[in-house]
């Protein structure tokens, strides 16, 4: 049973999540995905495949948009990550979430968290985006509900009100 | 708001605000204190009996908890209709990934490794895979003829047809297994104690369905099993049976240990074990006139139930009544059959049996337009249901639909004779073929015959000491917008704003049973019951003199919280009573099959590629009358949506099988669309409305699954004049047909040579 994480010496890792930096204790090839829902809590990344084919777990790590269930922890240390959480500030939804709010961009809301941090890396690279664009920046992030045109116009709408990043 | 501004208008989703900032709470995101964690050991043949299981080396099993068929309390079933899938297999195994034993431990690390070292040893017997080895009954797998259900509709004199016929158009189609894919895998989590009883709290459709199977399994009493759905993420018809397989495991294992249990499938073992859409095989042979109208046909359905009875009646039934369309058929016989094979249960999917029999049947329509000579189009029109007609059930059309006043209205929004002008042109040279393509047809909305009927559904509204008003109902949540639109309905009939309605978590504690949240029946049927229930909150507030005639919706709150303080909870219960003109004859399969029908027609434009050839959908418009729609950003969402799996289904999404097995089951290998892979979708609404449904709704969820297939597969023989008749449709199963069709000696001999 040596495979296992368990079976190997925990770690400290201290990386910055959401503006906080913390240190946490854990199996260096833990998924970050399993640390940040269980070490610390921020449920709203999500889990669907678990191979990084749906883009649910997606987060920002230094800016760049990765599947947070193929990251293991250490490769994480000392880096800066920002999840869902991190997005609204004082209550305050940010651009990309009130345009997924009025255009109907959530449906039963799984893949929503991953589909905004892409939509938010997106408009932070290109805050005035074409359909094309949109397409592209969105493909690695499946939803089932929505066939995605609402989406599609969530962002346009966001990019429309100036979505600062 | 006043009355009439809150139905019709896109108010924001009830609970948008926590899904967009992640804080919306599922059931993987619930951690209990001291809780397990669940596993499943599973069988990997797909028939037999086991005749040893043994626990291998290099597993403290002292750590384990492990339930075997002899720890279930009660009867060891899922109970749903019949009572014949065992919840753990006791000896004989008759399909691949059935559940034989369960195991728990605290860390969730431990259980892979558990799993795979749990041995089971098996006496093989002879399986059977298809709905031919089944028919044939090479194999006796279930009941004395392997079939679960059959049903005969008829209608006329189908016999005298043949003879006066100048074409009779026969055809085969087919359609596969289709995964629901909801991004959420299946999830459970479950405590006991002795005293309280059992809780379970899970991603599900159906509370009361889950709390049946329980109570049935536990041997426990109502009062002692409650079921609360989490947020939901996503659903389709996949989270209506198979929860209570995973709700019994969970609770089996909590009973056992005396902890929490947490169950959560990881995709792997959710696409391998749990439900898929029926695959399916329909014949028709149809008697038409020289002027393009049918005189009667033979309808002939078939599906694929898998190996255990589940809800393959039900998908039979809806799927046997659509098969005849939105048609005038002056006769037609129907035989429909579900037959078992060595496969995981086949379960409800968003349509469930429609989009198979239609996919059929419109397909079919095109083919009868080519013996007559007619237009796509015109075979369509000529032989439309119109008001006060009757259905292949003898239904009388009472709806004033001008289905071909919808096909004229959706040709002139795709710019469908101009684009197939412009095509004519185009694919006279090139690498790329276009094509257009169409389907009519229409969807039942609630449960087919009595099945309102005998559901019985109960819904409460109740006025709350702060004022606000609360709906109860078991109806849950999973995208489509129901929290929205139950709470937009009741600010509607009471007058009182948005934010003053709120809605109960589906808790079967907390709420009575308003029927599962199943065949577009939620805003239609339950939606009708929430308006009766808020009417009555509002008359007592009226007949205790707490309320005027006219009103405020402060005043309304202000009489809510005195009955509260005055004379305590104010709770008003409704139940279904079917309406008198519904009536329905189960013996005969006659009758009233729905309460309405919403109707529609879609249009497809497509281009295959003459290189890789893959087919692109370049444009799609659907164009539906659905009643009135009560939240135009929630409907149109369910209109797409729905068009992107259908396509998913025509084109994409394809289940490997071996022995019973899927073989490709994660998403790296089973493909669903993608942002990139979808056309634009638009969606036109007619609204007609509706006498049953509340302000006039009809269903709307299932119908967008129906029509996207055939269409397609209509515009792909329309651009490369070849017919294919089986979904999902691939690149290589083109590839073949056009070669064949082109040059078969050169594929003749280039196989030759390869020898």
């Amino acid at each position: 049973m040596s495979e296992s994480p368990q079976d190997r010496a925990k770690c400290e890792i201290s990386l910055t999540v959401n503006g906080q930096l913390a240190t946490v204790r854990v199996h260096a090839m833990e998924r970050l995905l399993d640390v940040l829902r269980h070490e610390f809590a921020l449920t709203g990344t999500k889990e669907g495949c678990g191979e990084g084919e749906c883009g649910s777990c997606s987060i920002l790590m230094d800016g760049i948009l990765v599947n947070s269930c193929l990251i293991p922890v250490l490769q994480a240390s000392g880096a800066n990550v920002v999840t869902i959480e991190g997005l609204a500030s004082d209550g305050q939804l940010q651009a990309l979430q009130q345009a997924f709010l009025d255009c109907g961009g959530a449906q039963c809301g799984i893949c929503t968290p991953g589909m905004i941090l892409a939509a938010f890396h997106l408009l932070s690279k290109k805050p005035q985006p074409t359909v094309e664009e949109i397409r592209e920046g969105l493909s690695g992030n499946l939803c089932r509900c929505t066939g995605y045109m609402q989406i599609f116009e969530a962002v346009r709408e966001a990019s429309r009100r100036g979505a600062k990043t | 708001m006043k009355n009439g501004s809150i139905i019709g208008s896109s108010v924001p989703r009830k609970e948008g605000r926590e899904k967009v900032t992640g804080q919306a709470r599922y059931v993987d995101d619930m951690v209990l204190p001291d809780m397990l964690y669940g596993a499943t050991v599973r069988s990997r043949i797909p028939r037999g009996k086991v005749k040893k299981i043994s626990f291998g080396p290099g597993i403290d099993w002292n750590e384990f908890v492990v339930v075997s068929p002899k720890d279930i309390p009660g009867k060891n079933c899922i109970a749903l209709i019949e009572d014949d899938q065992p919840c753990l297999a006791d000896g004989m195994v008759n399909h691949p990934e059935e559940p034989l034993l369960l195991l728990a431990h605290a860390d969730r690390h431990l259980l892979p490794k558990a799993v795979e070292a749990v041995s089971v040893e098996y006496d093989s017997l002879p399986a059977i895979f298809s709905m031919g080895e089944s028919e044939g009954c090479s194999e006796i797998i279930w009941g004395t003829d392997n079939t679960f259900k059959s049903y005969l509709i008829e209608k006329g004199d189908v016999d005298t047809v043949w003879e006066y016929a100048d074409y009779i158009v026969e055809g085969e189609y087919t359609t596969g297994a289709q995964e629901q894919l909801y991004i959420e895998n299946n999830g459970m989590i479950a405590v006991y104690d002795p005293q309280q009883g059992l809780i379970v709290w899970g991603s599900l459709q159906c509370p009361y369905y889950v709390h049946k199977a329980l109570m049935k399994l536990c041997g426990l009493p109502a009062d002692r099993v409650r079921v609360v759905q989490m947020e939901t993420g996503g659903a389709f018809g996949g989270k209506e049976e198979y929860p209570s397989m995973i709700a019994a495991h969970a609770a089996l294992l909590a009973m056992k240990s005396g902890k929490p249990v947490k169950i959560i499938y990881d995709r792997m073992e959710d696409l391998a074990a749990t439900t898929k859409r029926h695959p399916s095989r329909t014949r028709h042979r149809t008697a038409v006139s020289k002027d393009g109208k049918i005189l009667g046909g033979e309808i002939e359905f078939t599906l694929d139930g898998g190996a255990y009875e589940t809800l393959s009646p039900v998908v039979l039934s809806r799927g046997a009544i659509h098969s005849g369309g939105a048609y005038y058929w002056p006769s037609v016989r129907i035989r429909a059959k579900a037959v078992a094979t060595n496969a995981p249960p086949h379960g409800a999917f968003r349509g469930f049996g429609a989009p198979q029999s239609l996919f059929a049947l419109e397909r079919h329509m095109d083919r009868i337009a080519q013996s007559v000579g007619l237009s796509p189009v015109e075979i369509r029109r000529r032989n439309f249901l119109k008001p006060g007609q009757t259905t292949t059930t003898g239904q009388t059309v009472r709806e004033e639909i001008d289905l071909s006043k919808l096909l004229d209205r959706a040709l002139e929004l795709s710019g469908y004779y101009t684009k197939k002008k412009k095509m004519a042109e185009e694919n006279k040279q090139g690498g790329h073929k276009r094509g257009m393509g169409i389907a009519a047809f229409l969807h039942g909305a609630g449960f087919t015959g009595s099945g309102e009927r005998y559901l019985g559904s109960v819904v409460g509204v109740e006025a709350c000491a702060d004022g606000r008003v609360r709906i109860l109902v078991s109806s849950t949540e999973f995208g489509q917008g129901t929290k929205t639109v139950l709470c937009q309905i009741v600010a509607e009939t009471l007058g009182l704003r948005y934010e003053d309605v709120g809605i109960a978590q589906p808790d079967t504690q907390e709420v009575p049973n308003s029927g599962p949240t199943v065949a577009s029946r939620t805003v239609m049927v339950v939606g009708k019951l929430v308006q009766s229930a808020a009417m009555g909150i509002r008359q007592t507030l009226t007949v205790r003199g707490m309320l005027g005639d006219s009103y405020s919706p402060e005043e309304f709150r202000a009489a809510c919280r005195a009955h509260v303080t005055q004379h305590g909870k104010l709770r008003t219960l409704a139940r279904y009573e079917q309406p008198a003109d519904i009536a329905w004859d189960e013996q005969k399969y006659r009758g009233s099959a729905y309460a309405a029908f919403a109707w529609a027609v879609y249009v497809a434009d497509v281009t295959v590629d003459l290189t890789t050839y893959n087919v692109s959908v370049d444009d799609f418009v659907a164009l539906q009358e659905v009643g009135k729609v009560l939240h135009p950003v929630l409907a149109e969402g369910q209109i797409i949506g729905g068009v992107a799996q259908a396509i998913g289904f025509a084109l994409h999404e394809k289940v490997i099988w071996e022995k019973g097995r899927m073989q490709n089951g994660q998403m790296a290998n089973y493909i669903m669309p993608t942002s990139a892979d979808l056309p634009p979708i638009r969606v036109y609404f007619e609204e007609l409305g509706n006498v049953h449904g509340a302000y006039g709704s009809k269903g709307i969820g299932e119908l967008p699954m129906d029509g996207p297939a055939p269409a397609i597969l209509n515009a792909i023989e329309d651009a490369l004049g070849v017919a294919f008749d089986s979904i999902p449709l691939l690149p290589e199963e083109i590839f073949a047909a056009l070669a064949e069709k082109t040059a078969p000696e050169n594929v003749v001999r280039s196989e030759c040579e390869d020898r």
